[in-house]
């Protein structure tokens, strides 16, 4: 009852002391910095449809910044647009473009600086070299924003959610595409990030460094330039996202390097070229993925030791797992594994000879890439299950030793 | 020449080896449709019957039926009909219906069961090998008088171009690892009309392990419309050299 009384006088008090302050043609602001001038902590700026070039606005009082049928601020290429210096700011509804790129300068179409609960709600950013960059804030939320970048433009181009130095960022359904990473986190910790979108990124969908417990869930990654990277980090734990058609040379479903003590739970692989890549990490408990039509579903270099990866289903990949040594300290069981030709007398439902997921031929393919011309041609196919029989060059420990007979139910 | 061509395709039809070629290929087909649980691991087993009996059944059937219409051949050459025309039509009547067999074979089982880009290219790479065989095989008995010299010769160019030849490719690629390999690779494959049909279909099913080689060249040979236009014009110089030069050495045979 105590806290009820609190924070029914909080609200009122906060209804009774906001004024609202309109901005537009014929109204009496014309300018979003006359407005800002004017305004006192808790106010609310309504922002009328027109298009406004002010260069930088500085916003540096506890504001509601509210555009009405998107209106448009314009940056002209020259500098960079909304630059929040205060907490409790909330930038809704606004159609944000053109932020200039500057190579000294870290410009971006919203820009906050050391403060906490910045809420940026229902924005739209276009062609903007860094859309959302968060400094040193805490307990910020960034929500249900379309960002789209000029891809043509890679060397210029920023990303579309930058973070760092933050704590508690909360990333929720947002639309990121065309920028160079998606979402960048650099030593942002205990923060949230989900059911967002992003897609055709020069670089990365998501990219972590050094961000220590974080979580991302139910993402959709597709079509980036090199997928989603999480690196030097620790406790980050990846569960129900997608991530699809990541295609190249270097394109990863999920990049693991230098991370541990993660999880990757629940997730669907789709034709990648690789599913997850591992290097350098150790105790990711990989369990309940799927991953169908990858060109390697997993990569686990040798530099990695302690992850577990059992329970995953795999369907139809070209090669299972890869590797590049035959040194092998990972947990391999119970996985279901489409290839796997043995049988099941006792009919516990695990098969009773074990599994190599690692195949001559992948073994070759990584040593000469020139020889995956060769893949699927008859030769190959003997040479594998020969293999398969007397192991020489697969490293022999890489086995699971109780494959499921059948695929679980995910 | 439509009429000999008629006439070479109804007696192929009353002979049975092409009807149960046709059986064989749909029963194998329907099989590993029901076998499998899901249709992509048919596929792959489909793959290797179109890489390995599809060739192998061609280029013998075509081998011994040139030779076992020699009479026939000699009763229409001393007709007003040109030679030229007379074996291109036996060649017509020959693949069209071994290609009918592996459209009906592999083509109707995929189409119910599967009716993905990959069936589809996997049935072209079937009617295409069946042309280059049934060509092979042409050149093979017009070049060699003797039946059993004939079969022996087709019998080894089917073993080369399935077997020995990747053998002879993983070497190379082996003992020169050290230098730039692409576009050896892709050319060297262009040696083997088999290799080209199973790269035609890695095209469409392995497509995402293709991408991850770092060499320019493959990426453009597999990224666009090179890799299709480059096995199209190969698969087709494979189709029509053999038979071009079957015709040549026919002309001149003395029967």
């Amino acid at each position: 009852m105590k806290y009820f009384l609190v924070i029914l006088l909080l609200t009122l008090q906060i209804t009774a002391l906001s004024n609202t302050i309109e901005v537009g043609t014929g109204k009496k602001h014309a300018t979003i910095k006359s407005a800002i001038e004017a305004a006192k902590d808790g106010d609310v700026i309504l922002i009328h449809r027109a298009t406004y070039a002010e260069g930088e606005i500085t916003i540096n009082k506890q504001l509601h910044l509210k555009g009405i049928n998107w209106p448009v601020i314009d940056g002209k290429q020259k500098s960079q647009i909304l630059y929040v210096l205060s907490d409790n700011v909330i930038i809704e509804g606004l159609d944000i473009r053109n932020c200039g790129y500057s190579s000294s300068y870290d410009w971006a179409a919203i820009k906050v600086l050391d403060c906490k609960k910045v809420i940026i709600l229902n924005n739209r950013l276009f062609n903007n070299s860094f859309a959302i960059n968060l400094q040193n804030t805490s307990f910020c939320r960034i929500e249900n924003n379309y960002v789209k970048g000029n891809p043509i433009n890679g060397v210029e181009s920023g990303n579309a959610i930058h973070c760092w130095k933050s704590n508690n960022v909360r990333i929720l359904n947002n639309e990121v595409t065309g920028h160079r990473d998606g979402i960048y986190f650099e030593f942002v910790t205990h923060s949230f990030i989900s059911n967002n979108k992003s897609y055709k990124n020069i670089r990365y969908g998501l990219h972590f460094m050094f961000s220590n417990d974080d979580t991302y869930y139910k993402n959709t990654f597709s079509a980036n330039g090199s997928g989603v990277a999480v690196m030097f980090s620790k406790r980050v734990s990846m569960l129900w996202n997608r991530f699809e058609e990541n295609w190249g040379s270097a394109a990863y479903g999920i990049l693991m390097k230098e991370i541990s003590d993660g999880k990757v739970e629940h997730n669907t692989f789709t034709r990648n070229t690789v599913g997850i890549f591992m290097e350098g990490t150790s105790r990711i408990y990989t369990s309940k993925n799927v991953f169908t039509s990858n060109g390697w579903a997993m990569r686990v270099q040798a530099s990695c030791e302690d992850n577990t990866i059992t329970g995953n289903n795999y369907f139809g990949n070209t090669f299972d797992v890869g590797t590049n040594g035959t040194m092998q300290l990972n947990k391999f069981y119970s996985n279901y594994w489409d290839k796997y030709e043995g049988y099941d007398l006792n009919k516990d439902g695990y098969g009773d000879v074990h599994y190599q997921p690692v195949s001559l031929y992948s073994m070759i393919v990584e040593k000469i890439p020139a020889a995956s011309l060769l893949l699927r041609s008859f030769l190959v196919t003997i040479m594998d299950k020969a293999e398969r029989v007397i192991p020489s060059i697969t490293p022999v420990e890489l086995k699971d030793d109780k494959p499921l007979m059948k695929p679980l139910q995910l | 020449m439509k009429k000999l061509i008629k006439y070479v395709i109804i007696d192929i039809l009353r002979n049975k080896i092409v009807l149960g070629y046709t059986i064989f290929l749909l029963a194998v087909s329907l099989g590993v449709f029901n076998l499998e649980d899901n249709t992509a691991k048919g596929l792959l087993s489909l793959l290797n019957i179109i890489l390995i009996i599809v060739p192998l059944l061609s280029i013998i059937f075509s081998t011994i039926y040139v030779y076992n219409s020699s009479e026939f051949i000699e009763l229409l050459v001393s007709q007003p009909v040109k030679r030229t025309t007379l074996l291109t039509s036996i060649y017509a009547g020959l693949t069209t219906s071994l290609m009918i067999a592996v459209i009906v074979g592999i083509g109707l089982p995929v189409f119910l069961y599967d009716r993905s880009e990959v069936g589809l290219t996997l049935v072209i790479a079937g009617v295409l090998l069946t042309a280059v065989f049934s060509g092979l095989a042409m050149l093979a008995s017009i070049i060699t008088r003797d039946k059993a010299k004939g079969i022996g010769l087709s019998i080894l160019l089917w073993f080369y171009f399935a077997i020995i030849f990747d053998g002879l490719i993983l070497f190379i690629l082996f003992q020169f690892a050290d230098y730039p390999l692409e576009k050896v690779s892709i050319g060297l494959t262009a040696l083997n009309p088999i290799d080209l049909s199973r790269i035609l279909v890695l095209l469409k099913m392995d497509i995402s392990a293709m991408m991850g080689y770092t060499g320019a060249v493959f990426k453009e040979f597999f990224e666009g419309a090179m890799g299709y236009i480059f096995i199209s014009v190969v698969m087709l110089f494979w189709i029509f050299s053999p038979i071009l030069l079957a015709v040549k050495k026919f002309n001149k045979k003395d029967l």
